[in-house]
């Protein structure tokens, strides 16, 4: 099957008919929210927080964070922010009412809040996007790095984020894991089921200075399949030339890329005409 | 988008992030609507101390809001003194009225607009589109 982030910029993949299709799949909904209550657990709140959710989507997490404790959100109900890139989901997000505040945003371009305004942040299938980068004068490694750099410095001292995504390959999952750590965080990936094609990647990261102190060891020690960024030996362990190497394959996606440039604009021009709940 | 999100919101142009002129951001030409929440005191209480007290005084002021008291409250004048002991906590009068303003007061429409580079950030149906063009990110 072909991965959605190869055929289409996620603003036009999740057009209106995707989004609400996506959004009343009951298959789709079991799934995120098994993944938003995976990632609740590990991000631990002991008190109602306020989240940033990192492409909120139509509010699938947002209205479990929203939920009680006795509604089976712990510490909750949360008061939560979310950003998405499509205009569609945020207009199936503003049908449902959630209770969030929603931005049309793009997570590449960075995060727009003042220091230390989260107590956590939360991002459920969405990050992988940010490896396709959608115009020449932008680079998948550019972005990420915007967005880790933005992210840490959003959130509290001793605050969590925890990301599932969905990783292309090794290749892309070490790729996001690294542009996090060089953004300060403590990191560390936590795999269910690997191996399985329900597999599911979790980066577990942490912000130095609270009680954690950032050493994600903690967090995710004894639990299965935890795999621990060592900040210190990846820098050594980092080669010459395998920048070279990673700027070779960003031309080679580029030029993928440049070739879809075609099916991009077909799509659009076949959008464009479509109404949008919210039209900027 | 509630009051309490203007108070962390801020330009999202990187040169601007760094001055101090960037933040708040200035609503123009906006209505506000009422969106009625549960109160939720243990929230109200963490986040208390996160606030930029005399940032929430001008924005109340720029939408021609009520005044808020020149000092923030203290944690303990959020808990209703008449709660009985033994009993969960009861919101005061200053819980409600922050309450009110933070996260039932909302901005629906209008344009949010950076002190430092002018730039102008919409909000239709309460959603902010802070989607920057390439040459500014
Ligand atoms: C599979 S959906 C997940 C939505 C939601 N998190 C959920 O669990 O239901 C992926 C979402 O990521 C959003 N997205 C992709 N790239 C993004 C970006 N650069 N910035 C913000 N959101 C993005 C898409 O628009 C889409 O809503
Ligand atoms: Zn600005």
């Amino acid at each position: 099957m072909s991965r959605p982030e190869d055929l289409l910029p996620p603003d036009l993949f999740y057009n209106d008919s995707e989004s609400r299709k996506y959004t009343t799949s009951s298959r789709i909904q079991k799934i995120q929210s098994d993944m938003t209550h995976r990632a609740l657990s590990l991000l631990n709140l002991t008190h109602p927080s306020m989240i940033l959710d990192v492409g909120c989507g139509s509010g699938l997490s947002g209205e479990i964070l929203s939920q009680s404790e006795e509604e089976g959100t712990p510490a909750g109900p949360h008061v939560w922010i979310g950003f998405d890139i499509s205009s569609s989901m945020l207009g199936v997000a503003l049908e449902k009412e959630v209770e969030g505040d929603l931005f049309l945003a793009d997570a590449g371009q960075g995060v727009p809040f003042r220091a230390g305004t989260f107590d956590a942040a939360i991002s459920i299938s969405a990050i992988q996007w940010l490896c396709n980068a959608e115009s020449s004068d932008e680079s998948p490694a550019g972005r990420l790095s915007r967005f880790f750099n933005g992210l840490y410095a959003s959130l509290r001292r001793g605050g969590r984020a925890v990301c599932q995504f969905y990783p292309k390959n090794d290749e892309q999952k070490k790729m996001v894991s690294q542009a996090a750590v060089k953004a300060g965080f403590g990191a560390g990936l936590l795999e269910d089921d690997p191996g399985t094609k329900n597999a599911k990647t979790y980066l577990v990261l942490t912000v130095g200075g609270g009680e954690l102190d950032g050493d994600i060891t903690g967090v995710v020690k004894g639990m299965d399949g935890v795999d621990v960024m060592d900040h210190r030996r990846r820098t050594k362990d980092r080669k010459r030339g395998e920048d070279r190497k990673g700027s070779k394959a960003w031309i080679v996606r580029k030029k993928e890329q440049m070739e879809k440039k075609g099916k991009v604009v077909k799509a659009t021009s076949k959008y464009t005409g479509r109404k949008r709940r919210i039209a900027f | 988008m509630k009051l309490l999100t203007l108070n962390f919101l801020t330009c999202a142009i990187k040169t601007c992030k760094s001055t101090p002129a960037s933040f708040p951001l200035h609503p123009r030409d906006a209505e506000l609507e009422i969106a009625e929440t549960d109160l939720n005191l243990a929230f109200l209480k963490s986040i208390l101390a996160r606030l930029l007290w005399p940032e929430l005084r001008t924005i109340c002021s720029e939408f021609g809001l009520p005044t808020l008291p020149e000092s923030r409250p203290e944690p303990a004048d959020l808990v209703d003194p008449d709660s009985s002991e033994g009993e969960e906590e009861s919101p005061s009068q200053t819980a409600r009225d922050l309450h009110r303003v933070l996260l039932e007061t909302c901005m629906r429409e209008g344009k949010l607009v950076c002190g430092n580079c002018g730039h102008e950030y919409a909000v239709k149906e309460g959603v902010a589109n802070f989607l920057l063009p390439a040459h500014l990110v």
